[in-house]
């Protein structure tokens, strides 16, 4: 072992800490764009959304209740165009998160493995159709059954506007299908990270499958079942396309038979003929929009972080 | 079988049970005496731990599992068509390797079972909470603390909770698959102990790892090899005069 050399452990070249340093910059400004990009469109919403709030006043924009932007005397009440996507989102999540959570269980638990190879993949494909899609069904089939319904029901009234069937119940259900996959999705894997010897454990106590979905899985899979809900809101709030084809598209109380007008629709259908004051409300509406997400993705947060202190 | 075996709780006659087409147990016979501690011991996958889950029926979970013999409970066959299995495990308690509370507070997991079986009542679910979590010894450590998280105990503290969820229902038979395997030495010990107290109440089989265990802790034992019950005695017999050559190998670390 004489002649054995010593290695010097000190390196040769600089380099190395180039290209570490250089790599380390290029993820830190790609890291920042996604930021910048949140950034700007806060900033950029909030320039171009406060101006008419100034303009029209904060009370007679956000709790008018009429909204004639062009007539000679315009006014720009957006209050029910704000109540329209607080109901029908919370219509829509009403309905689409009880069958979205129920099939995800369905798939989870109870599907045999053949079953749910079908559909599984089913369901994915449902969250790529494009939202338009939705849409021209919604025409197509749910349309034409409320019109039916709705000759029906108003018979001979005198005060009932018609509306063709494109009301406030064709939106709820297209947007209730359209956040099915988002809720089937997050939920079903919720549901898959259970860990298996709960099950066991509550099967051993007596509980029947069934027992144990509902008092054991469903509760310890709720925190990512709050996210499935959460992310199906903020799918159905943002929504735009499919409901500016079945909602009839104007202005008004959020009933059933009502034709009505969203804050993604209400941008949609005005952007492109809108001018001066007019385009600016349809900022203003966009800043309410954005600020509900905001809301959303916020309160998610804080609950997904109580939810996991609690179990610490 | 020893002529002062004459009152048995659990009694498992030519039992076969099938993984497919995996012969996991061969004709299992074994009767299980009431206020005792019967341990299986064995190498692992000598099918222990599926006999334990056979006498609970916990097997039928299984995909594609054939069970053929009888187990029978206080004589009844625990494989007839008839038999409520939510009945029979409200029978017969079962704790696991891994302590497994549900992610709810203390008293919710005790709660759990009698819930489950019906009883609605307050006063009536707070005396077994506090009777099952004193049985498994555990109710000082955690009586401030009912409301909390489960999760919040040592992993000792949470076998020990499990064992008393068990307890909750009444049942007469606890079954414990490695109950100590993992904790550490401490917790073992408060494990070991409990069972001397349970044995006086229930019926205990014990799957274990552990021969020390299985010699501290138990009256019975059988050595499991490949899905055969090679010996099944006394403890004092298996440990000092097992009859069996591979019994002996085993027990005294020469293979397993």
């Amino acid at each position: 072992m004489e002649n054995q050399k010593t290695i010097t452990i000190m390196g040769s070249s600089q380099n190395k800490s180039a290209v570490e340093k250089a790599a380390q910059s290029v993820f830190t400004v790609c890291a920042f764009m996604a930021v910048m990009a949140v950034a700007s469109i806060t900033i950029y919403m909030i320039i171009n959304g406060t101006p008419a709030l100034f303009k029209v006043g904060v009370g007679e924009l956000l709790l008018g209740t009429e909204w004639a932007p062009g007539a000679a005397q315009p006014s720009y009440g957006i209050f029910y165009i704000i109540l329209t996507s607080v109901i029908g989102t919370a219509l829509a999540v009403l309905l689409g998160v009880p069958i979205g959570v129920l099939t995800a269980v369905f798939l989870a638990e109870l599907a045999p493995g053949r079953v749910a190879a079908v559909i599984q993949p089913a369901v994915e494909l449902l969250a790529g159709i494009p939202s338009v899609i939705y849409g021209l069904l919604g025409v197509m089939i749910l349309n034409p059954l409320m019109y039916r319904l709705e000759l029906r029901l108003f018979h001979g009234s005198a005060t009932h506007q018609f509306t063709g069937g494109a009301n406030l119940i064709s939106a709820v259900i297209v947007l209730a299908v359209m956040i099915l996959p988002t809720v089937i999705n997050i939920s079903t894997s919720a549901i898959r990270a259970v860990p298996e010897h709960l099950r066991a454990a509550s099967e051993a106590l007596g509980a029947s499958r069934i027992q144990t979905i509902f008092r054991v899985v469903l509760p310890a899979a709720g925190s990512g079942i709050i996210t499935a809900v959460v992310l199906g809101v903020g799918r159905a709030v943002g929504e735009a396309m499919a409901i500016s084809l079945v909602s009839g598209s104007s202005v008004n109380f959020p009933l059933p038979f009502h034709s009505v007008r969203f804050l993604t629709t209400a941008i949609v259908s005005e952007m492109g003929y809108a001018a001066d004051t007019h385009r600016q409300v349809l900022f203003t509406i966009g800043l309410v929009l954005f600020t509900f997400i905001m809301l959303i993705n916020i309160s998610l947060t804080r609950i997904l972080k109580k939810g996991e202190k609690e179990n610490d | 079988m020893e002529t002062g075996r004459k009152r048995t709780k659990i009694n498992a006659r030519g039992l076969n049970l099938y993984y497919g087409c995996n012969h996991a147990l061969k004709d299992i016979d074994m009767d299980i005496r009431p206020h005792a501690v019967t341990a299986l011991i064995g190498p692992s996958g000598c099918g222990k731990s599926t006999f334990l889950k056979s006498l609970n029926r916990m097997n039928d979970l299984v995909d594609c599992v054939r069970i053929e013999g009888s187990v029978t409970l206080d004589g009844e066959d625990i494989y007839d068509p008839k038999v409520d299995t939510t009945l029979l495990r409200k029978k017969i308690g079962m704790v696991f390797q891994q302590p497994n509370p549900f992610p709810m507070s203390i008293y919710d997991n005790i709660a759990y079972g009698p819930r489950l079986h019906g009883i609605k009542s307050k006063s009536r679910l707070d005396e077994i909470v506090e009777t099952s979590l004193r049985g498994a010894a555990i109710f000082e450590e955690v009586r401030d603390r009912l409301k909390k998280s489960a999760l919040g105990l040592s992993g000792g503290q949470q076998q020990r909770l499990c064992i008393a969820r068990a307890l909750a229902v009444g049942p007469e038979v606890l079954l414990m698959d490695e109950p100590t395997s993992a904790l550490d030495p401490i917790s073992t010990l408060k494990i070991e102990e409990l069972m001397e107290e349970l044995k006086k109440k229930y019926t205990v089989v014990v799957v274990t790892h552990n021969m020390q265990q299985a010699a501290r802790v138990s009256d019975d034992t059988a050595f499991f090899l490949v899905g055969q019950v090679v010996e099944f005695d006394s403890t004092k017999n298996i440990f000092s005069r097992p009859r069996d050559k591979r019994t002996e190998d085993y027990i005294t670390g020469r293979f397993g």
